[in-house]
């Protein structure tokens, strides 16, 4: 089983202040290891131990995300592939799944499965995923809670809906999009650290690709940002404080009445 | 022919067409007013004997023309086969937007043909525009919710998908005389990666209640656990509405995800709504803000939340809640 992992690196949103000028106040916002890829990871991790394999993470970014690809390496995760150029900032999800997508054609033609994230907390598209699989001809799998078993190039998965799930069967190669699940993901040990630091982290750039410069990055964008704002919704009407009245619930009872809600 | 507006007609498991259809429908037809009346095209996979039942439903829709993949194999959605019939389609009929509902299908199925087509897609709008170029603007909530971006594309047709009740339904009819094109689907158009097995219901009601409900209580990360939620539900109980709640209680394992309220669940609209020990980020009030009235009750002052509630309780809502829990339990003996 050869296995695919796509992660991203993404800024804390829950970090996020705004500065006295309305914009976004970037500096000091951690970057974090997108947390729906987490549990993309940690699939990959139980099929390798369930099916043996190996597995291959990739993600692209600026430099500094090679050290979140050494965290990842250090749970068990065999290779990294951090795909870097200067010539790929700005890209769309398009440009992103463009990019990615050579890039596993190019390490890893022969992959079994991809395993994505279904979301990132920063740009919240859950494109890059299907964007991928429509790239390189694959199958794709959203919105799948697990990944139940494997039988040579069969594959069932759950996948979750709104009002119940999916049993589904899947031939490979093929994608899948992952949720959260109720599982705790795994954690590095010191034989895993260790073993992480001695793997070498495959660089590859729009050169290796073989794409041109107008195919990457924001010129191979066929989206841009025209506008950028704060969003303003309806403000404030009244704010009561009822730490030392202890009148919230009265307060709340005749708002109900009033809105004629509840009589 | 070129030009104009085409919509994708999403078919729900129970054989419904989606209510997003509907808004999507609605708001079509107000850019193409903007865009000298470009025709407001749609696109459905049916099985064959159903269409005759969608069909006054859809000629008051203000749909020019209608595209219809007719066949038994419809039953079930196939990203493969749908996605790979509309490209065709889109190449055809060369249409300037195509809009889709952020369902689950819709979000599986955009990026599959906008990445064929080479084209751009904005996900999740919560409005859209015509600019003064007469190109599409797609406003989308970025950055956790945080940030809005307006998003133009250079190329054609200009995706976008939106959520469902983030536009209204048509109020006012538009009735036209639609044409409804039956498009050929042959034995190879059935791609065969990806079976259904079965399906599970898991939640009987649970998704309509928050979509249909009047009163909703929501709870956040502050709820601290199941038990929090438990107070949720007995005063949702009381009130005769439902719970919901944000990301952040679902991540952390107090409440299931089907009643999630937020950019990445769903979208609300009741007459009240609650809002119990939710911080506010953006993520979760992009999916409120259409409520009648908001509610909120959180212990810190300077919670975002208190920004867009028309009442706002400073407090600890394990206070709050059980007292008027109780005075409601009394005033009903």
């Amino acid at each position: 089983m050869k296995i695919a992992l796509c992660v991203k690196q993404v800024p804390d949103t829950s970090d996020i202040k705004w500065t006295e000028n309305n914009t976004l106040q970037r500096e000091g916002v951690e970057s974090i290891l997108n947390p729906y890829d987490v549990y993309a990871a940690e699939t990959a991790l139980r099929l390798k131990k369930t099916y043996g394999g190996e597995i291959t993470v990739f993600t692209m970014g600026p430099s500094q995300a090679s050290n979140m690809l050494r965290d990842i390496l250090a749970l068990g995760v065999d290779n990294g592939v951090l795909i870097t150029d200067k010539k790929f900032a700005g890209a769309d999800t398009y440009a992103t799944g463009k990019t990615i997508s050579a890039a596993i054609k190019k390490v890893m033609p022969d992959f079994d499965i991809i395993l994505c994230g279904q979301f990132a907390i920063d740009g919240d598209t859950a494109q890059t995923g299907p964007c991928i699989a429509s790239l390189l001809n694959i199958p794709q799998v959203t919105y799948v809670k697990t990944i139940d078993e494997i039988k040579g190039n069969i594959i069932n998965v759950t996948k979750q809906l709104d009002d119940g799930v999916e049993i589904i069967k899947v031939h490979t190669p093929a994608l899948f999009c992952i949720l959260k699940s109720e599982f705790e993901p795994s954690r590095a040990l010191i034989n895993g650290i260790i073993k992480a630091q001695n793997i070498q982290i495959k660089t590859v750039t729009l050169e290796d690709l073989g794409l041109s410069t107008d195919e990457v990055g924001i010129k191979g964008s066929p989206t841009y940002v025209s506008k950028a704002f704060r969003p303003e919704f309806k403000h404030l009407k009244e704010k009561h404080n009822c730490v030392e009245t202890g009148t919230g619930a009265e307060i709340i009872l005749n708002k109900i009445k009033e809105i004629g809600v509840y009589k | 022919m070129t030009g104009g507006i085409l919509i994708y007609a999403e078919v729900t498991k129970q054989s419904f067409v989606h209510t997003v259809f509907f808004e999507l429908a609605n708001k079509a037809h107000e850019l193409s007013l903007k865009l000298n009346n470009a025709p407001v095209m749609a696109v459905l996979f049916t099985k064959p004997e159903m269409l005759t039942e969608y069909k006054e439903g859809f000629t008051y829709s203000g749909i020019d023309k209608f595209f219809v993949f007719e066949d038994e194999k419809f039953e079930n959605y196939n990203t493969e086969t749908y996605a790979n019939l509309i490209v065709n389609l889109v190449k055809e009929v060369e249409p300037e937007i195509f809009l889709i509902g952020a369902t689950n299908q819709g979000r599986d199925l955009a990026p599959r043909i906008s990445s064929k087509l080479g084209t751009g897609l904005t996900a999740d709008c919560i409005e859209l525009d015509i600019n003064e170029k007469g190109l599409l603007a797609a406003t989308r909530p970025t950055f956790g919710g945080q940030l809005m971006a307006t998003i133009l594309c250079k190329t054609k047709p200009q995706m976008a998908t939106v959520r469902p009740k983030v536009f209204k339904p048509a109020i006012d009819i538009i009735k036209k005389d639609t044409e409804f094109i039956y498009k050929q689907v042959n034995p190879e158009d059935f791609i065969n990666n990806v079976q259904l097995i079965k399906f599970i219901k898991e939640y009987e009601n649970n998704l309509n209640e928050l979509d249909s409900a009047e009163i909703i209580i929501a709870g956040g990360k502050g709820m601290k656990g199941e038990e929090g939620f438990k107070l949720l539900k007995e005063l949702a109980d009381i009130l005769g509405g439902t719970v919901g709640a944000s990301r952040g209680a679902v991540d952390l394992g107090y409440a299931p995800h089907n009643i999630q309220i937020g950019q990445t669940g769903k979208t609300v609209t009741p007459k009240l709504y609650i809002a119990c020990a939710i911080s506010g980020a953006i993520q979760h009030t992009v999916g409120i803000t259409a409520s009648d009235y908001i509610i909120c009750i959180n212990n810190d002052p300077n919670a975002p939340i208190f920004d867009i509630s028309d009442t706002g309780i400073v407090g600890d809502v394990f206070e709050v809640l059980p007292k008027l829990i109780e005075i409601l339990k009394n005033s009903k003996d």
